[in-house]
């Protein structure tokens, strides 16, 4: 089945077998709180994993994946399709479950998730139908996006790239030399997008590494830089929109957010970075918040 | 012991040979593929007028990505082109590309993809820059990263033909080992390139000399003077060190017993060891070692240095010698 491209002012949603008119903010609110619900339960499930950088970028996801990209779950190899690579492969939950909602692989399998026989690998991994590329390693997501953007000019594809980053994970020099790479050929094709949620593994990342004006280095660097509340979408989608309006540079979204955002004892705490809710009062609690059952 | 064999040895005009750089070929090559596989994109690092692939660059300015001093973006990116798609070949000197070992492991390795790393000014041949930049680590390094396959071509010939069957049939994650100074040829015009496919240069069944690099050009001048001693040496081009060629090297330890390998690396986990590794478990017989021990390399010219770590023509004669009378003193290697 192939479905045309571009249908004006609709989107294929993957399932229900048909177009449908384009998200709202009311939607995307909707799947955003969605996406939350499945990363608890996924980390809950699998006792391990990293919940507060997944919901930190729900909305971010639920703006991308349900609304901006040009994606088609049922041809996620078309060559023209827009690519994400999530640079900070640990928010595997968020991803994997943002993938499943849209349509990419049943949500069923999301149970799956770091256990043995799943292909829903701790960290990101490319054997998931809808994942671009395997990540895990910071850091590298951005020149990986370089590549692709890159290969999009060489032949001559309007397709965009996104890259999804941590504010811990720009500690990184690789990404300096990525963010050099991007300006040097004039990457307009490129969307980097900032989670910038001050928290990182050992803690806040103004202990940690100060990262100075981040916005003001990276502009330094060549790329036009958008500055956002990460979680409003009407703040979310129209700087994706302007990014993708970008003529002669590449593009990185600074989005303020909150590590954790939408379960108050997991928001803006460390120690949530890497664990799973500590037991079934922790996790009731984080779904009732989450407007679960 | 002499101390004039490294620079006769090294001279191989004296010893009618014709000698020839194998990292021309290497940009030579780039350059005749480019014009017809148009998929073919090449990476460098502030280094391609050394690893030759600025003419690559000239002829397909399009095609050719000059990433700066930054390994690390580089193979990232080529991650980033393979994935769509592209034949990707990336460039700089051995020594750094051992930086990004990480962006190797989980960037191209783990997603399995058509980067072919061919690196030049490896091994001590480097000569006069010194340690810093004589990597003899690189293929124990590279070996151990799952998906990647190794050569480790021994002239110009095998160069052009592993260059060739990278870019018409093999498939990356590919690392090919090139060195700054001319070798020897000593293919034939017409050899071809095989992974896992090693090749027997002189036939001898008193003992086998398991070569990699130039070191197999060494170890055909020593089979001639230890035939004068008596001893008939069978010596082996190894090119491919991953995947190994079980099958030659399990012969060689079942028709003469006795086994010596050479390489220009250390000899902790680089030829000697898997050999050693293959002969173990396959056909147990003796096997020696002859190449850089646990020591860093030294500014010098190449045939000083091999004489300095004992591994030129004479003390491979030597320690071949004491191997097959099954005496050798890793002492007077050291």
């Amino acid at each position: 089945m192939v479905m045309p491209r571009h249908y004006r002012g609709m989107v294929w949603r993957g399932h229900g077998g048909k177009f449908m008119e384009q998200y709202t903010v009311s939607d995307l609110k909707n799947v955003a709180r969605n996406i939350r619900k499945k990363v608890i339960e996924m980390v809950y499930e699998a006792k391990s994993g990293h919940p507060g950088g997944s919901l930190s970028i729900a909305d971010i996801l639920a703006a991308l994946y349900f609304r901006e990209m040009n994606i088609d779950p049922l041809e996620p190899d078309d060559p023209d399709r827009d690519r994400l690579i999530m640079s900070k492969g640990h928010a595997s939950p968020g991803l994997y479950a943002t993938l499943a909602l849209r349509g990419f692989f049943p949500e069923s399998l999301l149970s799956g998730f770091r256990k043995l026989n799943s292909k829903l690998e701790g960290h990101v991994h490319r054997g998931v139908p809808g994942v671009e590329a395997s990540t895990g390693s910071l850091g590298q997501g951005l020149g990986i996006g370089v590549g692709i953007a890159l290969a999009a000019k060489l032949d001559k594809r309007d397709y965009r790239t996104f890259v999804i980053l941590g504010d811990g994970e720009i500690e990184e020099g690789s990404v300096w030399e990525s963010l050099m790479a991007g300006n040097k050929y004039r990457l307009n094709n490129l969307i980097a997008i900032l989670d910038r949620n001050g928290v990182q593994l050992d803690g806040y990342t103004k202990d940690i590494m100060p990262l100075g004006d981040i916005g003001k280095m990276v502009e330094s660097f060549g790329w036009k830089v958008l500055e956002i509340d990460g979680h409003d979408f009407d703040q979310i989608i129209p700087a994706i929109e302007e990014a993708k309006k970008s003529r002669d540079k590449p593009v990185f979204i600074l989005a303020h957010t909150v590590k954790g955002k939408g379960v108050s004892y997991m928001e803006n705490n460390p120690k949530y970075h890497g664990s799973p809710p500590a037991n079934e009062q922790e996790f009731r609690q984080a779904m009732l918040e989450l407007g679960g059952e | 012991m002499s101390r004039n064999s490294g620079r006769q040895c090294w001279n191989w005009e004296a010893n009618e040979m014709a000698s020839e750089s194998l990292r021309e070929a290497y940009g030579d090559e780039l350059i005749r593929l480019g014009s017809k596989h148009r998929n073919l994109v090449v990476l460098d690092a502030d280094l391609s007028t050394s690893t030759k692939t600025a003419e690559f660059g000239k002829a397909f300015p399009d095609r050719f990505f000059n990433m700066g001093i930054a390994e690390q973006s580089m193979v990232e990116t080529a991650a980033g082109l393979a994935l769509s798609g592209k034949k990707v070949f990336a460039s700089t000197f051995a020594v750094f590309l051992t930086r990004t070992y990480e962006q190797m492991r989980q960037s191209v390795c783990y997603n399995n993809l058509d980067v072919n790393f061919v690196v030049t000014h490896a091994g001590i041949t480097v000569g006069e820059d010194g340690a810093t930049h004589q990597i003899v680590e690189d293929v124990g390094i590279m070996s151990g990263l799952p998906n990647m396959k190794v050569a480790v071509p021994v002239d110009s010939v095998e160069t052009r033909s592993v260059i060739d069957y990278l870019a018409e049939t093999g498939k990356g994650p590919y690392y090919v080992r090139l060195t700054r100074e001319k070798f020897p040829v000593i293919n034939d015009p017409g050899y071809e390139f095989r992974p896992g496919k090693a090749t027997i240069v002189r036939d001898g069944n008193d003992m086998a000399i398991i070569g990699m690099g130039v070191m197999v050009s060494f170890a055909m001048q020593a089979a001639e003077q230890l035939k004068s001693r008596g001893i008939d040496a069978r010596v082996i081009n190894m090119s491919s060190i991953k995947p190994l060629d079980r099958n030659t090297i399990l012969k060689a330890a079942r028709d003469t017993g006795k086994i010596v390998t050479v390489e220009e690396h250390s000899i902790y986990n680089g030829l000697g060891s898997r050999v050693a590794e293959t002969v173990g478990e396959g056909y147990p017989v003796p096997v020696w070692r002859l190449g850089m021990r646990d020591t860093f390399g030294k500014s010098g010219k190449s045939w000083e240095l091999f004489d300095y770590f004992h591994m030129g023509v004479d003390d491979m004669v030597k320690f071949a010698e004491a191997c097959f009378r099954e005496e050798p003193r890793y002492e007077d290697f050291p």
